[in-house]
């Protein structure tokens, strides 16, 4: 047994360039990365002053879309409530009448609210949607102080109304018949600035929602 | 009008309610409380890229003591609730919470008996963050959202006069029984 003081072979003194390249040469060569960084561009995004667009399939906040009359597209078939693995959303439907007609169907959503404190924004409701009423927007900044707003009612949820389109209820205004107006074949609505018939305004990414302020005034 | 225009130029005035809402606002120190997924973009904020510490607050305190912000970052399981209300407790006043994801706000995807429902049962919440796990923008937006509040605390007699008006709201409100939907 070899005491502990004893100086073991690979504990040997470092040579004398040795000792100079780590005294002097390093700190150099280590200040020098700080000092280039300097020179190198920010990483830093300046976030709540330039706001990078998010990808543009980002999972955002839900819209509820309408045709391109303003008849809603949701039908209150609560799929997307069956598919939600977080029970986040709540549909109750009702039935359309001539006189009160919401949707192009039988049967309209009454109620629709999405819950975002459950919402996970994996998008299975999007999945489920079988007319594609359901889609999300890339708005993202949902933070509140109550649980309650962070209920949205389907007024906060539907797509604002384009040039060309009226508040439901109303007929069904475009084409001659019903497959018309499924498929699309009619003239584009008057003030309606996209070209294509069949095009209809899904997921304007950019749409901001209707402002926190009014909606609590209406509660 | 008033004194304001009797000043020289270059001289501000203001209350201090508005001095104190600042100075706690722009010193955010938050506990570090990262509980799962959501602590992951906790850290990333914290991080160069979006960088808290524009906002004052690039220190983590490991110790509740010298924190005033708690971002529950990730869910909180029945066992650990009692450690969230200590270290709640343990954290000096003026104290806010932050509830990051769904999970801390709500339970979100996990309601079952291994869960709490919502940090809200076990402490105050101040801001409910959304999201699965929500991005640092997010996280951002929601501590900018928490600064306005902070910045708009009233002192005092006026505080007092804010909460007996809160509590009044609070009992005139519809109960969650006669809500519908998810309001239930």
């Amino acid at each position: 047994m070899s005491s502990p003081h004893e100086p073991q072979p690979d504990e040997a003194q470092p040579s004398f360039t040795t000792q100079l390249k780590e005294q002097l040469w390093d700190p150099v060569a280590g200040f020098g990365v700080t000092f280039r960084t300097m020179f190198r561009k920010v990483v830093t995004e300046e976030y709540p002053k330039v706001k990078k667009p998010t990808a543009p399939r980002f999972h955002g906040r839900h819209q509820l879309n309408r045709y391109p009359d303003g008849l809603e597209k949701c039908i209150g078939c609560e799929l997307c409530a069956w598919a939600c693995p977080a029970d986040a959303i709540y549909v109750e439907g009702a039935q359309n009448t001539e006189d009160e007609r919401y949707s192009p169907g039988e049967r309209y959503g009454a109620v629709y609210q999405i819950n975002y404190l459950r919402c996970i924004l994996c998008g299975l409701c999007i999945e489920a949607c079988p007319t594609r009423a359901l889609t999300m927007t890339n708005f993202y900044e949902l933070a509140d102080d109550n649980r309650e707003a962070l209920i949205y009612e389907k007024s906060e949820l539907l797509a604002p109304l384009l040039p060309g389109m009226e508040q439901p209820p109303h007929a069904m205004l475009l084409g001659e018949d019903e497959g018309d107006y499924y498929r699309g074949m009619f003239a584009p609505p008057p003030g309606d600035r996209a070209a294509a018939p069949t095009s209809t305004p899904e997921t304007s990414s950019a749409t901001p929602p209707a402002p926190r302020t009014a909606r609590k005034a209406a509660r | 009008m008033g004194i304001e225009e009797k000043l020289p130029s270059g001289v501000l005035l203001t209350t201090v309610e508005g001095v104190a809402g600042y100075m706690r606002k722009a010193s955010f120190w938050p506990a570090t409380f990262g509980l799962a997924c959501c602590a992951i973009e906790m850290m990333t904020s914290g991080g160069p890229r979006y960088d808290t510490g524009r906002f004052g607050m690039e220190v983590f305190r490991a110790s509740p003591r010298q924190a005033d912000l708690m971002i529950v970052a990730g869910r909180v399981s029945q066992k650990m609730a009692p450690v969230l209300r200590q270290i709640y407790d343990q954290m000096a006043e003026p104290k806010w919470v932050l509830a990051m994801g769904v999970c801390a706000s709500s339970g979100g995807m996990f309601n079952n008996y291994a869960i709490v429902q919502g940090v809200d049962h076990v402490v105050p919440v101040d801001m409910y963050l959304p999201g699965c796990p929500p991005r640092p923008e997010m996280l951002i937006d929601a501590i900018l959202k928490l600064h306005d509040q902070v910045q708009s605390t009233k002192f005092g007699a006026n505080r007092a006069k804010q909460v007996a008006e809160l509590e009044t709201a609070a009992l005139n409100a519809v109960p969650t029984s006669d809500q519908k939907g998810l309001m239930r």
